[in-house]
């Protein structure tokens, strides 16, 4: 009788907790009145913290640009830092609702572990970083070479496979996080450090003599990183989707965030009225949000153009070149679906 | 309890059973309890087994082991058994377990040693030295074991020169990198197998000789040089029969070639701050013990040999460390726990122990999180049983027979 | 120097038979003169403690040889050349070659409070500060029985404070606390477990469906009054640290307590099942269990609910904990004397009568050094949660190496966190050890 009770009194306990469950992200989002955002712990340019401990970088400006668009807030985030292990299980668990953390889209993390990726907004490969005094200048010279990779991630599998099929022989050291890489490499304790080409960049730039290195010119892999949702919630993945590629048509048409209330009020271009909520098309309402929601995105953070030049571009200390990563404009691949 | 409150309030047996004495009767009482124990405790575990299923089938994944036969398709730097990227998951598990255990009973072996010398040391007349024991066992105690961990590899990779910049030292016997440290590989040729044979002749007869001297010594009184003889027996015909058959064995020097130097014996350096760092932070702890156990002694023991007419040495092996051992034994296997357990750490330097290859990039690389926790909890779960039923075996047998 | 008083006689002539006095008779008391220079003072302290023999002599020459080495190397790198303005690290090499140390000054704030918001840094500092006087009535005996209750509060009270939020959900709870209490007392003359089964079906009930909506409705009709609530994402640093042991140590006691007499108990399945849960979490690495939190957690709990990671990571320490702190508390048990037990079973007193008013008040006094030992532990294991991302002193090194301005610094990041934890765990294992010889005067078993 006792024990009925008590399962009875479990079963109530664990029906009150799936309540809230299932619930459409979107909802989930506007009630608790922020959104969670899984970043890195840490790496340069794409996130890290400002003197004032507030997340910072390339990342973090995409959840923000969704933030705005969702919430009308773009202050309206809260970051989880996550670590190569433990960003999906943030991810599948709910824990956070979405995950921008440089990371790779694969078949596997698609179709087995169940995400939904939204468009890429970095198209990165996995390149090397030597010694220019090593007199290496191809990755196929770096037979029997000691090289640092960051574990968890998708590099550690590139390299076995490069160094296979070219028949060579290396011995892995591999670190949790880019910093430690960072500190081993510049010791000599590994004669080169393979990560993401926009990684070896970063970590370059902050070296005392970004000159006595140079990144060699192979490119093992490709890997496109974007941010990513759980798979399921389409309205969701939706709204992630379309953020960046308004993002990336604000580019293309040319409005900035300093820009963009003037040219909502100005334009005649159609394809600006549209992004901008201009016309009565109310695309916003069809994903649940309101007319605003690119004009908000952009607002936030600046167009995509604009976000990689204060973090990765060639300002920064990064001094990342747009290369693949112009629009297809001019040559490069960002090429976003148009709004209509 | 149970059996003084039957006499006094348990009912005659003579009345049948009652459902009230389910809670009333104290003879039946135990029963109910435990009962309902039992049934909260499956309750509890059938609710989370449930919830599990549901979460898998939610999101779609699968309980199976079935990734343990599938290309690990990653590269470890140092393994004991043959492996490539091509080998299973299971195998690479495998790898992990052995440098896991490399690093536990090496670590064992150092900490002891430090530790005994450090806890002696610690006692010492020396008040410098005292003073010095006391600060490297409270420095290293007081700071938690991972911050060491990650000042060791960071000393290694940013102190030590590059393999190009490095000259041998030793005469070539040690080459410290920033990478690591080599060391000669010794290489047997033939005849190899005729000296071991003279070696394991030699350490028997060591031991029957052990057994004639305390043989000797109980009938008629004499002490013989038991350690010494015992050298000699087992070094000096080994010795004799290298250098008949002509140095049967040639060093492996390392030698730089390219990035880095080949050949010879490499230790990495993960592995060398690893090791270093957990021994030398279970060492303090060790040290700490031995002092106590030490100072248990009461020093009545010591005098009382003084008197028997013991000298000092032989007071030590025979009185003080058998019974100081019995103290010091318990917690030094406990700390033999924790450094293996500690050891898990080394995937905070790149050290792939079993943590790493299993619970790190394998669980990474499948998304097996469950399958990958539970055979890794498994292993540690084993291990640590198997120490602690060493511990209670010793403990029985040298705990004190109470009359 | 005591043998030289205790030499120095006095003679009194007076007592000489006849009164005649001697000439060779002294009548004064010699003066005790100081002992010679080679028996005592400095030089004979040094001869003795550091030069006593040959190799005496070598090992303390080579040990002052290399003291003298290391101070004078660090000295340079941690005073004399160091750099405590500026705000880059490429700033600080070109000021001095020493040491960096101006990334502690400048990140400071975060490595005690992470990110938490600095206008409420009052709000941690105060509860860090209220941690002492909450403690202070269990590791002194001398001081009033009554601050007990300040220290059976102080766990609400900091979790208010660090966390905020309503006050009414406090009160709420505290109210739900009490009437626990009146159910438990009304049912109990009529049945034991009955009371026990009803009183925590009520609380438990009520936290999950009553609590957060009454709660709210309160805030909504009389309005919210309390402190700006703070999400535990923003913890980090040392603050994180000392949240998590903490919790740890309080919220394992009371399972460790049970843990403990559990595993004493001679109910073979309530054994067996204390027994299997102690031996489980004291085989595995504390990281295993990290793990499990951060990856597996939520697939143990019903589709859909999720805890954020350190109320999850909470969960596991205090699990660790109380499997450590359950052996602690058994070496407790096993100390009393059995006279104790006995004594209790003579009385007549059932169970857990004995156990309330005899067994365990001696028992946890006892173990108190141990659990001390046991916070040391915990607090220095803390450090692992870095491994699954949580930004604890050693985690939050990492959002800091990343910064462009401060890549590349490392030493003095580690001996900052190195030193904070020195002097905590130091203090707290002298603390212990001043107890356990305060403990060993009293009675011996």
């Amino acid at each position: 009788m006792k024990t009925k009770l008590l399962t009875l009194a479990l079963g109530t306990a664990a029906l009150a907790f799936s309540a809230t469950a299932n619930a459409a992200t979107l909802d989930d989002v506007k009630a608790k009145d922020f959104l969670q955002c899984g970043v890195s712990t840490g790496f340069p340019g794409f996130a890290f913290t400002d003197d004032n401990g507030d997340w910072q970088g390339f990342d973090p400006a995409f959840c923000r640009a969704v933030a705005a668009a969702v919430l009308g807030d773009a202050s309206k985030v809260k970051f989880t830092p996550t670590t190569g292990k433990t960003r999906f299980t943030a991810l599948a668990s709910g824990e956070i609702d979405m995950l921008a953390r440089n990371t790779t889209e694969t078949f596997s993390r698609d179709v087995d572990l169940k995400f939904t990726f939204a468009p890429v907004n970095y198209y990165d490969g996995q390149g090397f970083m030597v010694r220019k005094d090593l007199g290496v200048d191809s990755a196929l010279g770096l037979s029997s070479a000691t090289i640092c990779i960051q574990t968890g991630t998708t590099t550690e599998l590139n390299l076995a496979d490069y160094f296979r099929a070219n028949n060579m022989s290396y011995e892995p050291v591999p670190v949790e996080t880019n910093a430690e890489a960072q500190e081993k490499y510049l010791a000599n304790a590994c004669d080169a450090y393979t990560t993401d080409a926009s990684g070896l960049s970063a970590t370059r730039s902050a070296f005392e003599n970004p000159d006595d290195h140079i990144v060699l010119p192979e490119i093992i892999s490709k890997e496109p990183l974007g941010p990513l949702v759980r798979q399921g919630d389409d309205q969701w993945a939706d709204i992630v989707k379309w953020t960046i590629l308004a993002l990336i048509t604000a580019e293309e048409v040319g409005v900035t965030a300093g820009n963009a209330d003037q040219m909502k009020a100005d334009s005649t271009d159609p394809n600006i009225q549209r992004l901008l909520g201009a016309t009565e098309d109310n695309y916003g309402a069809m994903f649940g949000l309101d007319n605003d929601w690119a004009l908000r995105a952009i607002k936030a953070g600046g167009n995509y153009g604009e976000i990689f030049a204060r973090y990765l571009g060639t300002e920064t200390p990064l001094g990342i070149e747009r290369g693949v990563n112009a629009l297809w404009t001019d040559g490069g691949l960002m090429y976003a679906a148009p709004i209509r | 309890m149970t059996t003084a409150t039957q006499i006094v309030d348990g009912p005659v047996d003579s009345g049948g059973f009652r459902l009230s004495q389910l809670i009333y009767d104290s003879r039946y009482r135990s029963y109910t309890i435990q009962v309902i124990a039992m049934v909260l405790f499956m309750v509890a575990v059938g609710w989370l087994v449930d919830n599990v299923i549901d979460n898998f089938r939610d999101l779609g994944k699968e309980f199976s082991f079935g990734f343990l036969f599938q290309p690990a398709s990653y590269d470890i730097n140092q393994t004991l058994i043959d492996y490539n990227s091509q080998s299973p998951h299971w195998r690479a598990a495998v790898v992990g377990i052995l440098n896991t255990l490399l690093i536990a009973v090496l670590g064992c072996i150092l900490a002891t040693f430090l530790g005994v010398a450090i806890g002696v040391a610690r006692l010492s007349k020396n008040w410098l030295i005292a003073k010095l024991m006391t600060i490297y066992i409270e420095g290293f105690r007081n700071v938690p074991v991972l911050l060491w961990i990650l000042l060791f590899s960071t000393a290694f990779s940013a102190l030590l020169p590059s393999p190009r910049q490095t000259e041998p030292m030793l005469a070539g016997f040690l080459t410290a990198t920033n990478r690591g440290f080599y060391v000669p590989a010794t290489i047997w040729s033939e005849g190899a197998g005729l000296l071991a044979i003279l070696f394991l002749v030699s350490l028997v007869a060591a031991w029957i000789f052990g057994r004639w001297a305390t043989a000797r010594q109980e009938a008629t009184g004499e002490i013989l040089p038991i350690f010494r003889i015992r050298l000699a027996i087992i070094f000096l015909p080994v010795l004799a029969l290298f250098f008949l058959l002509g140095s049967p064995m040639t060093l492996d020097f390392p030698e730089l070639k390219g990035f880095n130097y080949q050949g010879g014996l490499y230790i990495r350096s993960s592995f060398m701050a690893l090791w270093l760092a957990l021994s030398l932070y279970t060492a303090a702890f060790i040290a700490e013990n031995v002092r106590a156990g030490i100072q248990a002694i009461s020093k009545g023991q010591t005098e009382a040999a003084y008197s028997l007419g013991l000298p000092p040495k032989r007071t030590m092996n025979l009185v003080i460390l058998p019974q100081a051992l019995r103290i010091i034994i318990p917690p030094l296997i406990s700390q033999y726990l924790n450094l293996t357990k500690n050891s898990s750490l080394a995937i905070a330097v790149g050290y792939m122990d079993v943590t790493g290859t299993l619970g790190g990039i394998t669980l990474n690389q499948t998304g097996k999180e469950m399958e990958c926790l539970i055979l890794l909890m498994g292993f540690y779960l084993t291990i640590s049983l198997l120490i602690s039923g060493v511990m209670n075996l010793y403990n029985n047998a040298v705990s004190l027979k109470e009359r | 120097m005591s043998d030289t008083d205790s030499e120095t006689q006095v003679f009194r002539p007076d007592d000489q038979i006849g009164g005649m006095s001697l000439a060779y008779v002294s009548t004064q008391t010699i003066p005790a003169s100081h002992s010679p220079v080679s028996t005592s003072g400095p030089i004979a302290w040094m001869r003795e403690k550091m030069f006593s023999s040959v190799s005496d002599t070598i090992v303390s020459l080579i040990s002052l040889a290399v003291i003298i080495l290391v101070v004078t190397s660090l000295m340079s790198w941690l005073v004399t050349n160091s750099v405590w303005t500026a705000g880059s690290l490429a700033e600080c090499r070109e000021i001095d070659t020493g040491g960096c140390f101006a990334v502690i000054v400048v990140r400071f704030s975060q490595f005690m409070f992470g990110f938490y918001p600095s206008e409420l840094y009052w709000r941690p500092i105060l509860a860090f500060a209220l941690m002492f006087v909450a403690a202070a009535p269990l590791l002194h005996d001398t001081l009033p029985r009554k601050m007990l209750f300040f220290s059976a509060a102080y766990p609400l009270l900091a979790y208010w404070l660090l966390w905020g939020g309503s006050v009414w959900g406090i009160a709420l709870f505290v109210g739900a606390l009490v009437l626990t209490f009146v159910i438990w007392q009304l049912l109990k003359g009529f049945n034991m477990a009955i009371a026990a089964i009803v009183a925590g079906l009520f609380l438990v009930l009520w936290f999950m469906f009553a609590q957060g909506s009454v709660t709210s409705f309160i805030d909504n009709t009389i309005g919210f009054v309390g402190l700006e609530s703070v999400e535990s994402s923003k913890f980090g640093g040392f603050l994180l640290t000392f949240v998590i042991g903490v919790t740890g140590i309080v919220a394992s006691l009371p399972i460790g307590i049970m843990l403990a007499l559990g595993r004493k108990s001679n109910l073979p399945i309530l054994k067996a099942l204390c027994v299997g849960f102690i031996e489980f979490i004291r085989g595995v690495p504390l990281i295993t269990l990290l793990f499990v939190a951060s990856t597996l957690l939520n697939y143990f709990l019903p589709p859909g609910t999720s805890f954020d990671i350190i109320l999850r990571v909470l969960i596991m320490v205090t699990l660790f904990a109380s499997a450590y702190m359950a052996e602690v508390i058994r070496g407790g048990l096993a100390a009393l004397p059995r006279g104790q037990y006995e004594a209790a079973d003579a009385l007549g007193l059932t169970y857990w009568q004995a156990t309330q008013k005899i067994v365990l008040p001696q028992a946890l006094k006892i173990s108190i050094p141990g659990i001390v030992n046991t916070f040391i532990g915990l607090f220095k294991d803390t450090t692992l949660v870095s491994i699954i991302g949580l930004l604890d002193p050693i985690g939050i090194m990492q959002p800091i190496r990343s910064d462009s301005n401060w890549n590349g610094i490392v030493w003095e990041l580690y001996l900052f966190v190195g030193l904070i934890f020195f002097i905590t765990c130091f203090t707290m294992s002298r603390y212990s050890m001043y107890f356990e010889r305060k403990l060993d005067t009293g009675h011996r078993s």
